[in-house]
This record gives C-alpha cells, sequence and structure tokens, in this order.
C-alpha cells in the first residue's frame, strides 16, 4: 500500500535518514520503533510532505507521492497524527474535529465522520465546545487521532501518541488504537514506547540513525536480544 | 455636554473607517504572517479608481462601488500571486523590505500618473448633513460607518461561522498541522491577503467624498492602521474594530480639548503608554 525506496533526507549537512526504506500493506499494523532522533518523525514528514527536500520514491496505492502537495497526499487518504498533536488551541474540539474532514475526500462526509469519531471517542463529544487547548493530555491526544479519523483515512500515520503521557493513559490510547485496528484500518505507528506497540503490531521495523536496522513482526521483535537490551534495558 | 456627545460621535465615526482599514492587516498578518506595509497603499489606489471612475463615467463613489472592490480584489490577487508568494517562506526583514518598497512604488507610481494635486470628489452628497436630536452628522461619514463596521463585523462573522474560515483560524494557529489536515495553505494565504486588500480598498472608496486623494494619502492611514492593529493585540480582527474606534475617540477627544495638532501626538502618546503596560496589546493574550 505504501512503499519508501532509498529514501534520504538532510537537515542542513545532517543526514536525517539514509537509504531507507520500508513497505506497509493493507489493513497492517506497522510499529516503527526507535530512539529519539532516530528519524523517525522526519520519515513521516517525508511521506505528509511536509519536509520538502529529500531524494528516494515514495508510493501510494501505485501513485508517486514524492512530488505532490502535503494536502494532495491527505486528499490520496494518506494522513498524519502529529507528535506533539498540534491541536489549534484556540478551536473548540469541535471545530479541530471538523477541520479534519477539510479535504476533498470527507468534506462532504463531515456530519457522518463526526457522528462516528463521537461514537469511538464519546467524551470528545461531551467536550465539543470546548477550546481545544482546555484539554489534558490524553484527551488532546483523543481529539487529534479523532481529527486524524474525521479525514476518513486509508492509511493513518500515527506519530508517539503516548508521548507525555501517563502509563493509564497510554494503555487507553493503545486501547483506541487496537479498536480502530479492528474496523480494518491501516495504521503505521510510530513509537518510543518500545512493549506496548510492539505488542499490537503486525510487524515492526527498528530505525536506528536514519537507517532500517532490523525488520520482524511484533513478537520476533520483542524477543530479539537486541531490542531487549537497546529499547527494554532488560 | 451636548457638545462633548457631539465629539465623541464624531470620534466613533473616523474609528469605524480606521476599523475597516485596519482589519485587513490584521488578517494578513494573523493568517499570512505578513507585514504589509503597503497596505495603506491600496486604500490610495480604490480612492483613485473612486475617483478617475467618478470623473470619466460620472458614477459616484456608491455607484461604482461593486466595480471597485472587484478591481481592488484583483489588484489584490495580482500582487499575491506575482510578488507575496515568493517571499512567503522568506525571512520576516526580507518580507518586511519588500512591502516597504512596494509601498513606495505604489506612492511613486501614483506620483507620476496622477501627479501630485489633492483630487475630491464633490458629489452632492458631500455636504449633506442630518440632525439626530441635538447632534449634527455629516451623511457621508455616517454611510461610511454604516458600511465599514458592517463589511468588519462580516469580516468577523465569516472566520467564525464559516468552514473556509475556520480553516483561516487553524492557519495562523498552527499552519503545520493545518497542512496536515489537507489546507492548501497558499490558496487560503492568498484569499486572506485579497480578502485584506479589498476591505482597506472599501475603506478608501467610503471616504473618497469626504476626503482628497493624493499619492502619500495611503501613508497616514498605514500608520494608524499599525497602531490599531498593534491596540488590538496584532492578529485579532475584533481586537482591530475595538481598536479603531477607540483611536478614532481619542482623536477626536484630542482635536477638540487641545486642537486638532495635537490629535496625532494623542494617539502616538497612548500607543507608546498602551507598549510600556500592555505589550501585547489592549485585547491582547500574552
Amino acid at each position: 500500500m505504501l512503499k519508501l525506496s532509498n529514501v534520504n533526507s538532510f537537515y542542513g549537512e545532517v543526514q536525517v535518514l539514509k537509504d531507507l526504506s520500508l513497505q506497509i500493506n493493507q489493513g497492517e499494523i506497522v510499529t516503527l520503533i526507535g530512539a529519539n532522533a532516530a528519524g523517525k518523525s522526519t520519515m513521516l514528514s517525508c511521506i505528509s510532505r511536509t519536509v520538502k527536500s529529500f531524494t528516494g520514491e515514495i508510493t501510494f496505492e501505485d501513485h508517486r507521492i514524492d512530488g505532490l502537495r502535503p494536502d494532495q497526499v491527505v486528499d490520496h487518504g494518506l494522513i498524519q497524527v502529529p507528535e506533539g498533536r498540534l491541536l489549534f488551541p484556540k478551536l473548540t474540539v469541535r471545530e479541530n474535529l471538523e477541520l479534519g474532514a477539510y479535504s476533498k475526500r470527507s468534506r462532504n462526509n463531515r456530519k457522518e465522520r463526526l457522528e462516528y469519531v463521537y461514537g469511538l471517542l464519546p467524551k470528545m463529544k461531551e467536550r465539543s465546545n470546548q477550546m481545544a487547548g482546555s484539554l489534558s493530555g490524553g484527551e488532546a491526544q483523543m481529539c487529534a487521532i479523532g481529527r486524524g479519523l474525521m479525514a476518513d483515512p486509508k492509511l493513518l500515520m500515527l506519530d508517539e501518541p503516548s508521548l507525555g503521557l501517563a502509563p493509564i493513559i497510554v494503555l487507553e490510547i493503545m486501547e483506541l488504537i487496537k479498536n480502530i485496528r479492528k474496523e480494518g484500518m491501516t495504521i503505521l505507528l510510530v513509537e518510543q514506547n518500545v512493549r506496548q506497540s510492539l505488542k499490537l503490531a503486525d510487524r515492526a521495523y527498528v530505525i536506528e540513525n536514519g537507517r532500517i536496522l532490523m525488520e520482524g513482526n511484533g513478537k520476533e521483535l520483542l524477543d530479539s536480544n537486541e531490542v531487549k537490551k537497546a529499547y527494554l534495558g532488560i | 455636554m451636548e457638545q462633548i456627545l457631539q465629539v465623541f460621535i464624531s470620534g466613533i465615526l473616523s474609528g469605524g473607517i480606521y476599523a475597516l482599514a485596519s482589519v485587513g492587516l490584521a488578517l494578513i498578518f494573523g493568517v499570512v504572517g505578513l507585514v504589509n506595509f503597503a497596505h495603506g497603499e491600496y486604500l490610495m489606489l480604490a480612492m483613485y479608481i473612486a475617483y478617475w471612475i467618478f470623473n470619466i463615467v460620472g458614477l459616484d463613489p456608491y455607484q461604482s462601488l461593486l466595480i471597485n472592490l472587484v478591481v481592488m480584489a484583483a489588484i489584490g490577487y495580482i500582487t499575491f500571486k506575482v510578488i507575496m508568494e515568493r517571499v512567503l517562506d522568506s525571512d520576516h526583514s526580507i518580507q518586511m523590505l519588500l512591502t516597504l518598497a512596494l509601498s513606495m512604488v505604489l506612492q511613486n507610481l501614483a506620483l507620476m500618473f496622477f501627479k501630485a494635486d489633492y483630487r475630491n470628489i464633490r458629489i452632492d452628497m458631500t455636504n449633506d448633513i442630518m440632525n439626530i436630536g441635538f447632534i449634527t452628522l455629516n451623511t457621508p461619514r455616517v454611510l461610511a460607518f454604516i458600511i465599514a463596521i458592517g463589511a468588519s463585523v462580516l469580516l468577523y462573522l465569516f472566520l467564525q461561522k464559516t468552514f473556509t474560515g475556520a480553516a483561516m483560524r487553524a492557519i495562523s494557529q498552527n499552519g503545520k498541522a493545518a497542512q496536515l489536515m489537507g489546507i492548501n495553505i497558499k490558496s487560503i494565504y492568498c484569499l486572506a491577503f485579497v480578502i485584506g486588500t479589498t476591505l482597506v480598498g472599501l475603506a478608501g472608496l467610503l471616504i473618497s467624498p469626504i476626503y482628497p486623494a493624493f499619492p502619500t494619502v495611503g501613508a497616514s492611514f498605514s500608520t494608524l492602521a499599525f497602531i490599531v492593529v498593534v491596540l488590538g493585540g496584532l492578529s485579532s480582527v475584533p481586537g482591530a474594530i475595538i481598536g479603531g474606534l477607540f483611536i478614532g475617540v481619542i482623536e477626536s477627544f484630542a482635536g477638540y480639548f487641545a486642537g486638532p495638532a495635537y490629535q496625532q501626538a494623542a494617539y502616538f502618546l497612548l500607543f507608546i503608554l498602551v507598549l510600556i503596560f500592555k505589550p501585547n496589546g489592549l485585547f491582547g493574550r500574552s
């Protein structure tokens, strides 16, 4: 469904991504794990086209998307829920959600999408007239995921959804991702919370210094000595 | 007492125009992030358009309102596409130099083509007055006030109630996130710029029956608009509306109590005081 071939990206003089290739198939939940500054968010920015300069090829459903504008990528159904939520703080929760459906693909189904998201996240319905800036961390993350779902994604890319959340809230978010997955959504999950995200994943990639270090199914990687040593501290 | 009220209302009437001249500047700054020093020059252009249509075709500014707005929107669109679009990602200092240069170019083009003469539009209504109780009001100023406040409020409603308006507010809060929503930010930037120039053009048109057009007429309004926008909290449209009315009243009272020479000094003084004590503007949040 999504395929990256030999993607290189530079931030000034520093090469952030080095010949990175990976693939995500329809219906899968794939996790990308790696330490801080390994290039995870940069990779998502390359896919969403918010990073302008990189080389390599990115295809989505057999369309080349590496020459598109960010809004055109969204039109294809490739949706990113960014790191740090990036909600619009002075807009209400409802306005935030509705803007998630701004693109052509879901603009006209705004109402149905909103009903769907409210069904999935009843708390967002309660909070709908509140400013997004006043939400707690967990609620803000839910709002951000809900906003992503408003776009009717074909592939949902979640960047560090557990960042800065209390452990119990992390479990809640993981549960939510599991539910979304059950409905057949293809998901790319970028995480630092290695154990939780590997449990959830069909397949996983380990990224280090901008390179793919390992690839395997979630269980394999959880059991592998390298991952245990490097990320789980066992 | 009656005189005080008269002075106050006179100030409010001017303030409405100041508000309209400023909301576009606030919008362009808030959404596009562009400090447009050429803002007042669009007011000057609209005044000349009104003047020439009146002299050549014989339509008074109110009759030529629609044509004028369309031409101003087109000028705004061309400016954005030809000039502004190239510096969207550039440094603030580069953007400022560019808009400052644009302002000088437009002023001097006007000087070259239209000469430095003051050009007045004298229509029947120019000296009309209306009496409300003991208060005497100049009809074109009342009309200008009503249309100006109406247009400013319409802009506010557009931002609050429409989907495109929500997209504009979203961009001003987080441009990256807005892109991830599938908002084509360049086209929204363009729309904001066009709305901004059209509205300041409307302000120019509304004052054209009572105020002469000359090449540097925009400059004084630019300064004024900047003060209003800073008072209102930079990117806030309602802030700019209230800020405009406020400046109008201050100016009016300063003229009455201290003499016309002190009008500008009064609002500059106020401006400095606000910057010292409330640097985020009267209505801005930190």
